[in-house]
């Protein structure tokens, strides 16, 4: 093998092992979570059987307990209708506001978008007390509403910033060409900016939803009982009868809600990726 | 200092595609300033970085200094190249900058100092060494490039089209820096371009690439005065030379070779009867574009150029005439250049 | 035929890669010449119109909660209230000399610093291994992605289950090579500095996908030519990235380790699902303190209290972040 193919090798495998590594570190609970699911009780809770291999048969019971005895599906509605009324606000505070930033209002504009998306460094663990008495006092307590009227707070900010980065790589002369041609400042953006942005805005779509089924605290806190819960902190909460952890069914939950999702992310993570360099690097 | 020769060097990219370089054969000679010159997609940067390293040549020997380097690393070929973006390192010092490619090779700190205020001072950027690059201008920044080019003491300088990211106005006098500068080091340089006036200042020789295959290796002379095909021809001048199909022959002759038949006083010329349609006048000469009338080059396209035109009319034919030596003859298949034959031309 | 002066912002979005479909040729364009840009200009009054209804809303539900926040902590209010009164500096003395408040800072402080160490060297190994194109190259970015992206909770609760007690399966391999003996195989989840260590890399598990993608879009901003110079001019493989990659990187860098430091410090979840705290308050960090005070505890003030402490740094963080970002700017 002639040296220059040789020094090409070792990187190649040196490449391939390392990523190996990672990847089966950062995989290794999912693949757990799909053999979790599928194995027999007996077989789960024995010391002696090796958990690598199926000592059993595999079966669905955990499913059909998950799916049956539990208000698993009566969760993810929950989230998924929190998701989209969340996104819906999302995008009706954000795009506007993204826009006017970027466009119309110079550089002061531009100082009160890096405003804007400080607050998204605000955390909830800040604010969940003083938030779950305002919710309570508002007779919101225990409902999806609270969380409809509370999100947004963290995903705006998001969205806000990543459209910014959108849209200012749209070139300043398509609505000058359109303004030229008769429409208004506003027209301009509702039939030529919008439409041009609309894989930006399904970007901001997808991570808006992600951001909703991740959060936490403020659906701990805010919500009390099984059937208005999400499923993020209904899985934890509820999965577990006291001391018994049904394992089997635990990770059936955790994997069902979490692949979807993946799916959905890995499509959009390219245009993500592009949206956050280009806001990262123009401040 | 040292020679460079390619040895039938291809580089195909896709297997079944018409290779990017094709059976490059060339040798520089030493100290010569030899050019690259080619349109976008004719494969002189891609020869050139095969030379750097960059790329590794599908078939085909690259040889520096007689060594063949095929499989040595960029940094064992004892090269130094010029970027067309000047690739300087943005978070280091004009200093550091200069002083990388020593600290690389582990040559020893203590002669740092004295080699890098020594490339500095051949490029005249003494008192530019504690700025960062973004702090400097187009030509300041070729400057500095060059100067870490040199302070290696490389045996071949290769530039990817250094000019090209500078105002028009910076063009000439980076240009005419470069010159000197290869005048004073006299190190064998490759240098790319697709702008055929810089080619043509510069050169000691033009390598002219089309789609990949060598087409002429001459001095400037040579590739202006003798082109090798019809590419060549049309490629060196502005505005083009005028080639016009006959039956089996594709004669050509350059505008400033095509004037009013009373001012060539070549005792063999050709008369050709020519109507204007198209007068410029660009300030240092006109560009006279129109068509030939009668004859058996009727209705063909030619363009002339000349320090006077301004009593020319639009519509109207003049006598023009061509001197024979000036002609010139290609093959209509192959494109290459034929033998002068005579021609019935009324 | 005067010609107008092209705006300076509107040739700089020109340079800028276009990340919506090029339609500027279906545009008409007026035949005088270019239109000085109506955007220089601005149009204030709509702008404010556009973007009020965002920052009215921010301002209330971000604005308002904080400074009620402050208020809690002087007061004496609990859940279920009707009326607060003023306390005065009463919260703060109390948990100040709380012996799990200081241990939760301290917890935090070593949660923080630990899980961004293995953060930033490991997603900076994954950037320069995912660099460079090559087969499978989409699978492998896939698997690495999803502990980012599925929700934290149920992850942790994987993990939970992977570091169980009784049936950890990495228990169960040690014990098969011999390497503990059956019933002392290490407690990960209950023994404390186990249970720290657990709680950084689960955290650090999470982390790493999001900072790799930053640190990866780093390295890929740097032109090519750069490395390229590098080679010609002897630098190998390691020191092109110690003494060009890595530098040229380091604004980006600051971004993930800033917001890094940001989601953990100020993050509850994964302690909350895998040691709630425990055991002895050894894994106790701020937030999860703050929660089992104010929430569990019912004591909101001193939840609010407590949690407020973490202000000072996120103040510290967000500076640091607007310098930055302007720095981020000149690569």
């Amino acid at each position: 093998m002639s040296k220059e193919r040789q020094s090409r090798l070792w990187p190649a495998l040196l490449r391939l092992a390392v990523l190996s590594i990672f990847t089966i570190l950062l995989a290794f609970p999912f693949y757990w979570m799909v053999i979790t699911t599928f194995k027999q009780n007996s077989d789960l809770y024995d010391l002696q059987s090796n958990p690598f291999i199926f000592n059993a048969k595999p079966t669905l019971d955990h499913l059909r307990f998950l799916f049956g005895q539990t208000m698993y599906l009566r969760w993810l509605g929950n989230t998924a209708l929190v998701g989209l009324l969340v996104v819906t606000i999302t995008l009706v505070l954000a795009i506007p506001a993204a826009y006017s930033l970027t466009r119309l209002t110079g550089r002061w504009g531009q100082r009160l978008g890096i405003i804007i998306f400080l607050t998204y460094l605000i955390p909830p663990t800040l604010l969940f007390i003083p938030l779950s008495k305002v919710v309570a006092d508002l007779g919101l307590q225990d409902t999806i509403w609270s969380l409809v009227v509370v999100y947004p707070s963290f995903t705006v900010p998001f969205s806000i910033w990543l459209l910014m980065g959108f849209f200012k790589s749209i070139p300043r002369e398509l609505e000058d060409a359109a303004m030229v041609d008769g429409l208004t400042r506003f027209g301009a953006f509702v039939k030529m900016v919008v439409p041009i942005s609309i894989s930006g805005i399904l970007t901001v779509v997808i991570f808006t939803f992600t951001l909703v089924t991740q959060e936490f605290v403020y659906a701990l806190t805010f919500i009390s009982t099984e059937p208005h819960q999400m499923v993020g902190v209904g899985i934890p909460i509820f999965l577990i009868r006291g001391d018994v952890y049904y394992w089997g069914s635990l990770m059936a939950a955790c994997l069902i809600a979490s692949l979807p999702i993946a799916f959905l992310y890995n499509l959009f993570l390219d245009r993500f990726i592009a949206g956050f360099t280009v806001g990262a690097v123009k401040g | 200092m040292a020679v460079v020769q390619t040895r039938n060097l291809t580089k195909v990219f896709k297997q079944g595609e018409i290779g990017a370089v094709n059976d490059v054969n060339l040798e520089t000679r030493e100290g010569e300033f030899l050019v690259f010159l080619g349109p976008s997609g004719s494969g002189k940067t891609t020869l050139l970085r095969m030379i750097a390293g960059l790329e590794t040549p599908t078939a085909g020997e690259i040889l520096i200094g007689g060594r063949v380097v095929n499989d040595l690393a960029p940094r064992e070929r004892r090269i130094a190249m010029v970027f067309q973006s000047y690739a300087l390192y943005p978070h280091l010092s004009v200093y550091k900058n200069i002083a990388f490619p020593l600290k690389a090779q582990k040559v020893p700190k203590d002669a740092h100092k004295v080699k890098v205020e020594w490339a500095a001072s051949l490029l005249g950027i003494r008192d530019l060494l504690q700025r960062k690059p973004r702090e400097l201008s187009g030509g300041e920044r070729q400057r500095v490039a060059l100067a870490r080019a040199i302070v290696r003491e490389p045996s071949v300088f290769l530039l990817d089209e250094p000019l090209s990211n500078l105002d028009a106005k910076l063009r000439a006098s980076a240009r005419e820096e470069l010159e000197r500068f290869h005048r004073r080091i006299n190190t064998t340089t490759i240098y790319v371009t697709h702008d055929q006036i810089e080619a043509m200042a510069m050169g000691d020789r033009i390598v002219v690439l089309h789609k990949g295959y060598v087409r002429q290796i001459g001095a400037p002379t040579e590739v202006y005065d003798d082109p090798a095909d019809t590419f060549v021809a049309t490629f060196l001048g502005s505005p083009p030379m005028n080639l016009i199909p006959d039956t089996d022959v594709i004669v050509g002759f350059r505008p400033e070779h095509f004037r009013v038949a009373s001012a060539v006083t070549d005792t063999d010329k050709i008369p050709l009867k020519f109507q204007v349609e198209n007068v410029e006048y660009l300030g240092a000469e006109w560009i006279l574009s129109g068509a030939l009338v009668g004859g058996r080059f009727n209705g063909k396209k030619a363009v002339s150029r000349l320090l006077f035109g301004q009593e020319f009319e639009i519509g109207k034919t003049y006598d023009f005439a061509v001197p024979e030596r000036r002609l010139k003859f290609f093959d209509p298949v192959t494109e290459k250049k034929t033998a002068a034959r005579k021609l019935a031309w009324q | 035929m005067a010609i107008e002066p092209v705006d300076d912002a509107q040739s700089q979005a020109e340079k800028a890669p276009p990340l919506a479909p090029d339609i500027s040729d279906k545009v008409k364009r007026p035949k005088w010449g270019k239109v000085k840009s109506a955007g220089a200009a601005q149009s204030p009054l709509l702008g404010a119109a556009m973007f009020a209804p965002a920052v009215l809303y921010l301002l209330a539900i971000l604005g308002g909660p904080f400074i009620l926040a402050v208020i809690y902590a002087f007061s004496d209010i609990r859940i279920g209230s009707t009326e607060m009164h003023w306390v005065g500096l009463e919260n703060f003395r109390s948990i100040l000399q709380s012996p799990s408040f200081r241990t939760s800072i301290e917890n935090s402080f070593i949660f923080t610093f630990c899980s961004q160490v293995i953060v930033i060297i490991g997603s900076t190994i994954l950037a320069v291994a995912l660099e460079k194109k090559f087969r499978g190259r989409g699978i492998f970015r896939f698997l690495i992605l999803l502990p980012w992206v599925a929700p934290i909770s149920l992850g942790a609760i994987g993990w939970k289950w992977i570091l169980d007690s009784l049936y950890s399966v990495i228990n169960w391999v040690l014990v098969a090579v011999h390497l503990f003996k059956p019933y002392e195989a290490p407690m990960w989840l209950g023994e404390p500095h186990l249970a720290m260590a657990s709680v950084i890399l689960v955290q650090s598990w999470r982390l790493l996908p999001f900072a790799t993608v930053i640190m990866l879009a780093g390295l890929t901003a740097i032109p090519k030519e750069i490395p390229e110079a590098a080679a010609i001019d002897g630098a190998g493989f390691w020191r092109t990235l110690f003494e060009i990659n890595i530098p040229m990187m380091l604004p980006i860098i600051n971004v993930a380790v800033l917001f890094g430091i940001i989601f953990t410090f100020t993050d509850m979840t994964v302690v909350y699902i895998l040691t709630a705290g425990g055991p002895f308050d050894s894994t106790q960090v701020l937030p999860s303190y703050a929660y089992f005070t104010g929430i569990l505890g019912s004591d909101l003030a001193a939840g609010a209290a407590v949690s407020l402490f973490l202000v000072p740094l996120l103040v510290i963080i967000a500076w640091l972040m607007l310098r930055t970002a302007h720095r981020a700017e000149v690569v």
